[in-house]
């Protein structure tokens, strides 16, 4: 009996390793491959969607002669950890974000963030940015900087990159 | 054990991403100058491993660059490479082989550099070796030629071996993998490879050294430790099968207790006693491991195992006693299974794998199964940890997350509705009384910028041939008209006009001559002065004028001509909603079927060992009565 229960086991052993569905409806890889190669397809098709989808959105909502977009990068190696940024512009305030780990990650490693897309007049305007977060050392950081912003006809790109020294606007 | 599990998981998924030569992780690095914020923009979406949106960025960003007169202006122009790359390389983090297959070869067709060429060919090779298609990946890295970029030098080689492998031609891939020995990043992979080459080949006794060298590594480092104790499985029921139960019994030793291989190794290490006739060490493992998760399928094994020893060291009472506890733990999974079944067949696990809490758990396969009427996951995670299963779980979610952005795009097309109607519903009413307004004023402007222009002629004619009359005031233009007037008066009656008179007129004349003439200088000086001025107020007209133009096309441009895009948009997101649902429902039912499958095996061989105890249980009783009544033959 207990010879014939260790050869049992042992087979069950075996058999556990390459446990096979050998029940109801079967899989097979060829079924598996198909419908990835499907899902691709439709993954392909709402990306096409998703890039005229954009260039609507663009053409609707922010015409090149008033558009403005306004981003964040990180300066100084990881210097600060922006906890939020406050923008504000012309006194108004447009975006307000606060960052997940991922974001901020993503911010570390050299990533930047479309932080507001709107429409401003050409000409002169005041932007006003509003840092909280930390330094490296584990410090709390909080600065506040205010430039001036000229936006011609074209669309107007602004950077505000953050370091531990301040907060540096580039108009490109 | 929620730490076991966990821990399981993450290496089987990592491991089989460091089995296939991963270099650079998918998202690659920021450039060290960026000069395109845009393209900085998709990488923040790919550092977050936010694949769709780092794809759509960077392909909008792509197609505009090639769509520019002069490229080279661009931003992009700059990343140009790097951007090729990233798109190949995070179409293939989201899984569209096919698409990052196209993109890589079209960087290895063009113009490129040997380095770079070589790198879009190592990552083709990667894909085709990934999608289970050696052969393809063998023709791929056959046509690197040439400089190979420092940073994927040992990963490349690594990928040859690995592809070798998986044609069979282990002697070749051995070969490869002995000069990477001292390949950082590969520890423990490079060995663990070679000896399974070697085995493969034949070579035996190089085979079982390596995987014995892998077995003894020392490092700190989760990845390296699971290798190694893999390396000792693999040895270990390798010895056992060759029924070498004395080096068995220490690979298996060679096992941490706490690692995802534990299970599997204490039975083995349990099972080598046991051969050994030396069953009460083999109680030791099987002991440990009883105390287990029960869903485990070594721990189930050793519910059989444990009284299996104890009968052969004739302690049957005991082993009838353990039996029965087994019994009743195999009863209460088995219903456990059937209902786990059962959930997944009224569709409750594919509702569980959507939530999005879950989303935000490094241990959700664990979670899962603390959510009410959700399968029981520990079943499951062999399967979970399975390529295919990964595979159609991660397209299942991807699909979920397509519909939601479909659903999205859709409401956000009845928004541009709506904003159209209110900017048409403004503009309509206000427009026609402007545009009339406009052209009056247009036809003024257009004639003052006439005279404007005759004035400026005139004014250069005069520098050539000065003409002082033209500089003359209105008054002095008056005064000459009157004295023309004042002398017809007195010639009227065709008689000469009196001396006096005549002299008189002719001194008027004078005064008016002299002064035109000698101020002439000051007054072309101060003509020119004035049409400066002019010319720069025409310059702020024009700039007006070119303000409203634009303000005015705009105003139209806000709502006209976007009714048949959005209506085809429209038609667009309508059709692939239907055939991402079509695909959600068949991609679930196959994840379904998968898991259905495997609880179900799972429970076949459950029922089988509950059957199997129920028999040595009663020869137990029996054997233990038998000596209690002292004609045993204990």
């Amino acid at each position: 009996m207990f010879s014939r229960l260790k050869k049992l086991i042992l087979g069950i052993s075996l058999l556990a390793m390459s446990v096979a569905a050998a029940h109801g409806q079967e899989v097979n890889s060829t079924q598996i491959k198909g419908l990835d190669e499907q899902v691709q397809d439709i993954k392909s098709d709402v990306l096409s969607i998703a890039a005229e989808l954009s260039q609507l959105e663009e053409k609707l909502l922010y015409p090149s002669n008033t558009q403005v977009a306004v981003f964040v990068s990180l300066a100084g190696e990881g210097a600060i950890r922006p906890d939020s940024v406050q923008i504000q512009i012309d006194g108004k305030p447009v975006a307000h974000h606060l960052y997940t780990f991922k974001e901020l990650e993503a911010l570390l490693k050299g990533g930047v963030q479309r932080i507001y897309t709107g429409n401003i007049r050409s000409g002169e305007h005041d932007f006003e940015v509003l840092v909280l977060g930390q330094t490296a050392g584990g410090a709390d950081f909080k600065k506040s900087e205010q430039f001036t912003v000229h936006k011609d006809v074209g669309p107007g790109i602004v950077e505000i990159s953050l370091d531990a020294a301040g907060i540096i606007m580039k108009d490109r | 054990m929620k730490r076991l599990i966990a821990a399981l998981t993450i290496l089987i998924f990592t491991a089989s991403q460091a089995s296939a030569g991963t270099s650079a992780p998918p998202g690659g690095s920021a450039p060290l100058v960026l000069k395109d914020l845009y393209f900085g923009e998709a990488l923040y979406y790919a550092f977050q491993e936010e694949w769709f949106d780092a794809i759509a960025r960077l392909d909008t960003e792509l197609m505009q660059h090639y769509g520019v007169d002069e490229p080279e202006l661009d931003t992009l122009h700059y990343h140009i490479n790097q951007a090729e790359f990233d798109v190949g390389d995070f179409e293939l983090a989201y899984r569209m082989h096919q698409r990052a297959g196209r993109a890589i070869t079209a960087v290895i067709e063009g113009s490129v550099a040997e380095p770079v060429r070589n790198e879009a060919i190592f990552r083709l090779a990667r894909i085709y070796f990934q999608k289970d298609q050696p052969a393809n990946a063998q023709y791929a890295v056959e046509r690197i030629d040439g400089v190979v970029p420092e940073n994927i030098h040992d990963d490349l080689d690594f990928l040859r071996a690995q592809i070798l492998m998986g044609n069979g031609r282990f002697d070749q891939a051995a070969r490869i993998l002995k000069g990477l020995a001292d390949a950082r990043g590969l520890e423990g992979f490079v060995s663990y490879n070679l000896g399974i080459a070697l085995l493969k080949d034949g070579n035996e006794r190089e085979g079982r050294r390596y995987l014995d060298l892998t077995g003894r590594i020392e490092s700190s480092d989760d990845l390296t430790l699971a290798i190694r104790d893999k390396a000792n499985l693999v040895l270990g029921s390798k010895l056992l099968a060759d029924q070498d139960y004395e080096d068995a019994k220490q690979v298996f030793d060679r096992v941490r207790l706490t690692g995802p291989f534990s299970n599997r190794a204490l039975l083995g290490s349990g099972w080598a006693d046991a051969f050994l006739g030396r069953y009460e060490k083999a109680l030791v493992p099987w002991s440990v491991l009883v105390t287990r998760e029960v869903t485990d399928a070594s721990v189930q094994e050793a519910m059989l195992a444990l009284p299996y020893a104890y009968g052969k060291l004739n302690v049957s009472s005991k082993a009838a006693l353990v039996y029965n506890s087994s019994l009743g733990k195999f009863d209460a999974e088995i219903d456990k299974l059937e209902a786990s079944i059962q959930s997944i067949q009224e569709g409750r696990f594919l509702k569980a794998l959507v939530r999005e809490e879950l989303k935000q758990d490094a241990d959700w396969v664990v979670t899962l199964r603390e959510l009410p009427d959700t399968p029981e996951t520990y079943y499951l995670l062999d399967l979970m940890a399975s390529h295919d299963f990964q595979e159609s779980l991660k397209n299942y979610l991807d699909l979920t997350q397509l519909r939601c952005k479909l659903a999205v795009w859709e409401s956000d097309l009845t928004a541009f509705d709506q904003i159209i109607e209110q900017r048409r519903a403004y503009y309509d009413p206000l427009l026609p009384d402007i545009d009339s307004r406009f052209r009056q004023l247009d036809s003024q402007i257009r004639l003052r910028m006439e005279q404007r222009d005759l004035i400026e002629q005139q004014l250069t004619a005069m520098l050539v041939v000065p003409r002082p009359d033209h500089l003359a005031t209105a008054a002095e233009r008056i005064i000459s008209e009157e004295i023309d007037l004042l002398e017809r008066r007195l010639t009227a009656d065709g008689t000469a006009a009196p001396a006096g008179a005549s002299a008189r007129i002719k001194r008027l004349r004078g005064v008016l001559y002299f002064n035109i003439h000698t101020q002439y200088d000051s007054r072309y000086t101060d003509a020119y002065k004035h049409l400066k001025d002019l010319t720069r107020e025409i310059g702020l007209l024009n700039k007006q004028y070119g303000t409203f133009v634009r303000a005015r096309q705009a105003a139209t441009q806000s709502y006209e001509g976007y009714g048949e895009e959005i209506s085809r948009q429209r038609l667009k997101i309508g059709k692939a909603r239907e055939n991402v649902d079509e695909l959600m429902a068949r991609q679930g039912n196959l994840i379904e079927t998968m898991a259905v499958n495997e609880l179900t095996a799972r429970r076949d061989r459950l029922v089988d060992l509950r059957i199997k105890a129920r028999f040595a249980m009663a020869d137990s009783y029996d054997r233990a009565t038998r000596t209690r009544t002292g004609d045993g033959d204990e």
